[in-house]
């Protein structure tokens, strides 16, 4: 009997060896292949309204593919809170898609796992060349001098939604230009339940933005040249403490804003809670939310009236989403066919236009849907005014660390603590101080 | 034991053994019919290995589905773990015990949160588990009579255990919006309790709004046990008390309370493991941005490893979590076994 135990013993932990010896080889970093060159898996981002949306936008488009070459596509709609964890998961297993969405702030830090397809010359070549690409969009595929890990697929930018006939009943004609001037237009909308901003102060994404966007504008990088982070430095500090203050100080913002993050900002601004909004190409999802277009007006988003020294003229963060090949793959041809054809000028004016977003490829932004206000704001924003989130592998850190630090100074301005120069860089240098790897 | 089976059905493993009337001694006539009775194993090795045969499924998918990942993370728990690796994880350097020491150094940025994190979770599991059980026993022993609309009662009692976490988290933090939530409507909107709304999903009150979902979650589990438990009580018992003058308080004291005091045990460390652990509510409800109020650990680990990348030190924080709760759970259930054995002696 106990030698029956014994061998028992011996054969679980031999199994527990191997099993754990196995799992430590975690994702393969084998090159991709063609063995299975019927069938794909695409992980698309969720950019319609809704999951089914999606899937009515997309099945059309990837049947056309499937008929036009015969490979299956296999298609997941993935929600933006999940599609990270998802990734990171697919890439520490190596079970993942063969070709994915990506949001294009990610590209460095994915990039930086070796998970991803680089596009050298030779594959941009096999998809028709990276001049087809809108230069900026093509910025936000990967680290500096490196190989892009992917490709742009949709382009978005911040405009300044505004409510014309909240805007009249002020008595303001046009909308700001300045942050100075939409504090003052603010203060002017606000009274009663209504506000002049609607902000989303617990989104960890939407504070990044900002974040970079004001950051920009004092001449705050958040990462120096070798890519290490400097989130706490005076002009990060100032330029967080003037967005923090619209709700902190200006009291343009709704206090129970400081809890948003499930887009409740649109839904104020909609509803006629709040006369404007920064928000990324919002035409179809206010439509969604039964807002007229013609009751809103668009306009870039303000700069600085005086714009402190090392302060750039930026306005927008390059939005979008990257189309990213896992370089695993079993069908490595079928992923580049799929890759050029999602690129090609009517797939891009297609699915462009159904999400409300800009086609980051130059010849398809021609197309009439292209031509309306929103998209000639955002178009231009994209072209003049625009700067890629920094591309550096920790990156991620940024998002995770800067965004949850102001969704904190969010919380105390609203909860009645003075939100100060001092609090805010408190709160950066503890950002700073949990950065890692 | 009787011996009146026919055919080839093998008895019941280990019964056998047992003895009994015409059990399996090694001389009689029994031992011979129960020997021509059992499959073709090979004498004392199918006695041997037929239950762990039985065992074998369980065991394999245990390990497949349990202790692999944990010996997994344990390794994970020694690498540099970062961005870098976790394509090809098997690179990842070996860093020793850096990452423990990052994570109990509690002058560093990270220890200190973690040690909040550990500290607020324990406040919280304290008094989600001893509100919980408060409730589940006052809720059982209130309804061990029977009266009209029993059943009733506790159908309703136990729907928030019955309901999908998703679902009811969801559905509270609507109710606990600032702005638009029902629970302000009534504190400050009808009844004018407070100047201003107050907000219940950040800053301080985020604590109580965890630790209310969590007790409205657990106790309709305890009053489930307990329920159950005090079925076993022969109504003779209070009956004889009652004869002797006790009062509903003794008899609660003196036979309810002794009387469910096994179930007891494993009901609070159950509850115990469960609510530390919580990582459904505290994440439906905040999201990955926890106020410092409610930072539970199990949310914690998760955001150091999926927010930052940093899977080696996540794993070392879940290492020293399992290691916490393993200690806690042994003491618990050596100090309570050292009680009842003191009892029954």
């Amino acid at each position: 009997m106990r030698r029956t135990r014994r061998a028992l013993a011996v054969a679980v932990t031999a199994a527990l060896a191997a099993v754990a010896a196995t799992g430590c080889g975690g994702g393969s970093t084998d090159a991709g292949s063609n063995d299975e060159p019927d069938k794909l898996t695409y992980w698309a981002s969720n950019q319609g309204t809704s999951i089914e949306n999606d899937e009515e936008v997309l099945k059309p488009v990837l049947d056309a593919f499937t008929e036009e070459t015969g490979i299956e596509v296999d298609l997941e709609v993935i929600p933006w809170d999940s599609l990270l964890d998802r990734i990171l998961t697919a890439t520490a297993s190596g079970e993942g898609p063969d070709v994915l969405n990506i949001g294009n702030t990610w590209s460095a830090s994915l990039q930086a796992t070796g998970a991803l397809l680089q596009f050298d010359e030779e594959t941009f070549a096999r998809i028709g060349g990276a001049d087809r690409f809108v230069p900026s969009a093509l910025a936000a595929t990967g680290a500096e001098g490196q190989d892009p890990a992917a490709v742009p697929l949709y382009s978005l930018a911040y405009a300044l939604y505004y409510n014309k006939q909240m805007f009249a009943d002020a008595g303001i004609e046009t909308p700001p230009t300045t942050w100075e001037e939409l504090v003052e237009d603010g203060q002017r909308l606000t009274g009663g339940d209504t506000y002049g901003l609607a902000v989303e102060g617990a989104s960890i994404p939407e504070n990044t933005h900002h974040a970079f966007v004001f950051g920009q504008q004092h001449g705050a990088d958040f990462f120096d040249a070798e890519g290490n982070a400097t989130f706490d430095t005076p002009e990060a500090a100032e330029a967080i403490k003037q967005y923090i203050d619209f709700l902190a100080a200006d009291g343009i913002v709704a206090p129970g804003n400081a809890e948003y993050a499930q887009n409740q900002s649109l839904a104020d601004f909609a509803g006629g809670k709040a006369a404007m909004l920064l928000w990324q190409a919002a035409g179809t999802a206010l439509e969604h939310q039964g807002m007229d277009p013609d009751a809103y007006g668009i306009a870039p988003v303000p700069f600085q009236a005086d714009p402190p020294e090392g302060g750039r003229q930026v306005n927008s963060m390059v939005a979008g989403i990257n189309l990213a090949v896992f370089q695993n793959t079993d069908n490595l041809d079928g992923a580049l066919d799929f890759v050029t054809y999602l690129t090609s000028d009517e797939v891009q004016v297609e699915l462009n236009g159904a999400y409300g977003s800009i086609p980051p490829v130059l010849a398809a932004q021609d197309a009439p849907e292209f031509a309306t206000e929103e998209r000639a704001v955002l178009r231009q924003t994209l072209a003049d005014s625009a700067a890629p989130l920094p591309q550096v592998p920790a990156e991620d850190q940024f998002e995770t660390l800067v965004g949850t630090a102001m969704a904190d100074l969010f919380a105390d301005a609203a909860s009645g603590n003075e939100v100060t120069l001092d609090s805010v860089r408190q709160r950066l240098h503890e950002a700073q101080q949990q950065v890692t790897g | 034991m009787t011996t009146t089976a026919t055919g080839n059905v093998p008895p019941p493993a280990g019964a056998g053994e047992a003895g009994g009337t015409g059990g399996t001694g090694k001389s009689g006539p029994g031992a011979r019919r129960s020997a021509r009775r059992r499959p073709r194993l090979p004498g004392r090795l199918g006695r041997g290995a037929l239950p762990y045969l039985f065992l074998l499924p369980a065991l394999v998918l245990e390990l497949l589905i349990h202790l692999t990942p944990m010996v997994v993370g344990v390794v994970m728990s020694f690498r540099e773990l970062t961005r870098l690796y976790i394509h090809n994880w098997g690179e990842a350097p070996w860093s020793g015990l850096d990452n423990y020491r990052v994570a109990v150094d509690f002058d560093g940025p990270l220890g200190e949160s973690l040690l909040h994190s550990f500290l607020v979770t324990c406040l919280f599991t304290v008094v989600s588990v001893g509100l919980s059980w408060l409730l589940g026993t006052a809720a059982a022993v209130l309804m061990q009579d029977r009266f009209r609309g029993r059943g009733l009662l506790r159908a309703l009692f136990l729907t928030p255990y019955a309901l999908p976490v998703y679902a009811a988290v969801i559905t509270w933090a609507f109710v606990l919006q600032r702005d638009n939530g029902m629970l302000n409507h009534i504190v400050h909107d009808q009844l004018g309790l407070t100047d201003q709304p107050p907000f219940w999903l950040i800053g301080d009150n985020a604590f109580f709004s965890l630790v209310v979902i969590s007790v409205w979650r657990n106790w309709p589990f305890a009053f489930l046990i307990l329920t159950a438990a005090l079925q076993n009580i022969p109504r003779e018992v209070y009956e004889a008390a009652q004869i002797d003058g006790a009062g509903v308080w003794q008899q609660i004291r003196r036979i309810t309370l002794p009387s469910v005091r096994p179930v007891n045990q494993v009901l609070v460390l159950v509850l115990f493991l469960w609510t530390f652990n919580d990582f459904n509510v505290p994440y439906l409800l905040f999201g990955k941005a926890a106020p410092d109020s409610a930072d539970l650990i199990s949310v914690h680990i998760y955001d150091s490893s999926f927010g930052t990348w940093n899977f080696g030190y996540g794993s070392a924080m879940s290492v020293l979590l399992l290691l916490f709760l393993l200690l806690v759970t042994a003491v618990y259930l050596v100090f309570t076994s050292r009680g009842r054995r003191a009892e029954d002696g």
